[in-house]
């Protein structure tokens, strides 16, 4: 019986998302173009969005991929420990588009985050959310998400799930599994 | 028509249980509720004395915070939370603040640092620890800083408010609602909260 709510509230919930995704696609459809030209933009590039700019790489579909959305900052300790697992899986996996989401605080993107990132030589595309209407667009990313962080988002075209929590290597590449297509 | 009649009572079953399950796993996983009566509990202050929220005799509730030393979003909330004692302490509702964190996991948050940072930033408030973790799941906190507003009734301490300081954990200058005062500021005056839950930027609770 459990195991029957359980997944009748996971389908519901992604029926919902399902219809969020859609709403989102025609609203964001006309604007869906100069968003591309900035994510093509070099990796050393930090973005700074806000939350509408950040909309289209959190649904963006019909490209096979794997898509993994990290939020994270330089001042949280497990999303830095976590933060190696994400880069080696945008190195070594063609079918996976990792992007990470900084929350670092905005006056301490030039003192803080551009130094981690050079230092680190990340790979994956880095953003800096800037968006203080934090409280809207938190429930907007997950409804099951409060804010704290770290939290990741995988999706694809078929699949979508939420992971408010942090990753062993291990248990990343498990998720990464359940998306992957046979 | 027997089919029909199956079909509908298949889904109100499902919709009955899934409801139930849902207040179920919400109350396992999530903790309190806007609404809920929230339990008293003996903490150890900054200060060596237990102290529980029926201490508080003349108080009409309390704003319960969970926060730490270590995480710089609550580190740049202090200020907002000590303005929060300083204006409701006397007018009912004073800030309790309960450090979550486990300090083998996250060593700056352990009780003798809490003295320090207390010390330092001049806390008005009970500073207490969370030894043993036994609060914060019970409250449901996720993140510091967390938020919960507790109203004195008769059946006991009512949830009010859960949820962030304000609208903009990362730059006070930016904030445009003050979602915690504003929801005390309802309570004193008798009027209903407008915003009774709010999701804020914040550090995972260290376990």
């Amino acid at each position: 019986m459990l195991v029957y709510i359980f997944l009748y509230m996971r389908y519901s919930r992604i029926y919902t998302f399902f219809i969020i995704i859609c709403c989102v696609l025609i609203i964001t459809s006309c604007k869906n173009e100069t968003d591309r030209a900035k994510e093509t933009n070099e990796n050393d590039v930090i973005e700074v969005y806000n939350f509408n700019q950040l909309k289209p790489l959190l649904n963006k579909s019909n490209d096979d991929k794997i898509h993994v959305v990290n939020f994270w900052a330089t001042w949280c300790a497990p999303c830095v420990k976590e933060l190696p697992y994400f880069e080696e899986l945008q190195a070594n996996n063609k079918d996976v588009e990792v992007v990470l989401v900084s929350l670092d605080f905005p006056d301490k993107f030039e003192s803080q985050l551009i130094p981690f990132v050079k230092e680190k030589n990340l790979g994956s595309q880095v953003i800096l959310l800037d968006d203080p209407n934090e409280n809207e667009w938190i429930a907007e990313i997950d409804d099951a998400w409060q804010g704290a962080l770290p939290a990741t988002l995988i999706y694809t075209d078929t699949k979508r799930t939420f992971y408010a929590q942090s990753f062993t290597r291990e248990d990343l590449l498990k998720e990464i599994e359940k998306f992957t297509k046979i | 028509m027997k089919k029909l009649k199956i079909l509908i009572i298949t889904l109100t079953v499902i919709a009955v249980s899934a409801f139930t399950s849902e207040n179920d796993l919400m109350i396992m996983k999530d903790g309190y509720k806007v609404g809920d009566i929230a339990t008293d509990f003996s903490l150890k202050n900054i200060d060596g004395e237990m102290v529980s929220l029926a201490d508080f005799k003349e108080a009409k509730g309390f704003i319960v915070v969970f926060t730490c030393n270590t995480c710089p979003v609550s580190v740049r909330n202090e200020e907002r939370i000590l303005a929060l004692d300083k204006k409701y302490k006397a007018l009912g509702y004073p800030v309790i603040a309960i450090n979550p964190n486990n300090p083998a996991v996250q060593p700056g948050d352990s009780y003798a640092l809490m003295k320090v940072r207390a010390k330092e930033k001049k806390f008005t408030f009970p500073y207490l620890f969370d030894d043993g973790q036994k609060i914060f799941p019970q409250y449901g906190a996720t993140a510091t800083p967390h938020t919960y507003i507790l109203k004195k009734e008769k059946e006991g301490l009512r949830v009010k408010y859960i949820g962030g300081i304000d609208d903009s954990s990362r730059n006070a200058a930016n904030v445009k609602s003050k979602y915690v005062e504003d929801a005390v500021d309802a309570l004193l005056a008798n009027k209903e909260i407008k915003v009774t839950s709010t999701r804020a930027i914040g550090c995972s609770i260290k376990v």
